[in-house]
């Protein structure tokens, strides 16, 4: 249904590209169907299956520790929060489709490595205290990105975002709770905690992207009110609201020069290891390999699946006829 | 890997009963019985609802974003349709 008829505005900057910048401006959301310009169609398509994208393979670094969850009640919240992961990948490619992308286009992107995902998921899970980690770091620098989404200009992006934030919160209080009964343990617990902190905090902080002065698509964006806040102030708010957070827990934020500003009332981190980010990025983290492969694998293996689906569809259509 | 498109369907979930069914998205499946199975794991996680409805999206016939001044703006201009329209005293009461 959503790939009938998609309609573009012709002609960058063209009298029609005015009026939708000027409804954009009014805050008006632009809905499935209406007319929008191809640059922006592309942009929120990229954006949203890479998205999509991110949620299915971050059910990964967690399913990793579904079956070896220290007890019952940790392993029923990270099944109901990888269960999470998926439903919101779910709810982001129904959103994309909206745009005119079919779900085997993106599923195909995915696997064989056109599409991108979040280079987060590309670090491993060595440790529970990861499991803690990912839910108070990851979810909570997914949140600082994702709230303001929920006012995106795209109707069908911004809804599926509203669903999403909803359903986040109880993730990264799932992670705290964890990392907080880790740090009120034994002295290995506690060294555990700590530990899964510094290999999370500086990938966490790359999470909101390249700084603003080298961001590639922040100028569209930003005019097209899909991105709200910078790069740098969502990951300055992130900071400032993370580090109280690791001093109650009694952990120590893995970045020496960390100091607070009293002028801008911020707290200031040393430098960022860009290359490092470009690294993963470009495929040489520890996992990219595995993720994709665990990834075609699981389509390869339902495929079985979808065929005795397809087969009895068929059947039931052949009896009904 | 050429596979067939699975189906689209649109998802209607009613969340209380008095309430009316509401559009909350869309599933792909094979059959109605597969859409309403995955639109309940999808949409209900925390009891967002009491009874799912799940129509083929290609079976929807929608209103052309297109049409919308000629469909829609005939109304802007019907303002006696609306009680404040019309003038009663405030001797008269609430009516």
């Amino acid at each position: 249904m959503y790939t009938q008829g998609l309609v573009s505005i012709e002609g960058a900057g063209g009298p029609e590209e005015e009026r939708f910048q000027a409804r954009i401006d009014a805050e008006e959301r632009i809905e499935a169907n209406d007319a929008m310009p191809e640059a922006y169609r592309r942009t929120l398509l990229r954006q949203i299956s890479q998205h999509a994208h991110s949620e299915i393979v971050g059910m990964l670094p967690e399913g990793n520790w579904i079956t070896r969850a220290p007890s019952l009640k940790r392993k029923a919240a990270l099944l109901a929060k990888v269960q999470d992961e998926g439903g919101h990948g779910l709810y982001l490619y129904a959103a994309a489709e909206t745009l005119g992308s079919s779900r085997e286009e993106m599923v195909a992107a995915l696997l064989d490595g056109r599409a991108k995902y979040s280079s987060i998921f590309n670090y491993p899970t060595p440790t529970w205290a990861d499991i803690g980690a990912i839910g108070w770091l990851v979810d909570g620098a997914a949140i600082m990105n994702q709230i303001p989404l929920c006012r995106c200009s795209y109707g069908p992006y911004a809804r599926a975002m509203i669903r999403i934030c909803r359903e986040e919160s109880f993730h990264q209080r799932q992670g705290y709770e964890i990392m907080m009964t880790l740090c009120r343990g034994s002295e290995a617990q506690k060294a555990m905690a700590q530990a899964a902190l510094d290999r999370w905090w500086w990938p966490c902080l790359m999470m909101f992207g390249p700084p603003d002065a080298e961001s590639e698509h922040g100028n569209a964006s930003t005019r097209w009110k899909i991105k709200r806040f910078s790069n740098d102030a969502l990951r300055q708010k992130f900071i400032d609201a993370t580090v109280p957070q690791a001093r109650y827990l009694g952990l120590v934020i893995p970045d020496p020069a960390l100091r607070f500003d009293i002028a801008s009332g911020h707290w200031c981190t040393g430098p960022i290891d860009w290359v490092e980010f470009r690294r993963v990025l470009a495929g040489g983290g520890t996992c990219n390999r595995e993720r994709l492969e665990a990834r075609r694998n699981a389509q390869a293996d339902g495929a079985w699946v979808r065929e005795a689906a397809r087969a009895y569809a068929a059947k039931q259509r052949r009896q009904a006829a | 890997m050429s596979e067939a498109a699975v189906p689209l369907w649109e998802v209607f979930i009613r969340a209380r009963q008095g309430l009316a069914h509401r559009h909350v998205g869309s599933v792909h499946a094979t059959d109605a019985a597969l859409a309403l199975q995955a639109a309940r794991d999808v949409y209900t996680r925390r009891g967002e609802g009491l009874s799912i409805w799940v129509v083929p999206s290609v079976a929807i016939t929608a209103s052309d974003p297109a049409d919308k001044d000629e469909l829609f703006e005939p109304t802007a201009s019907k303002i006696y349709r609306h009680p404040t329209f019309y003038d009663i005293p405030d001797d008269v009461g609430h009516m």
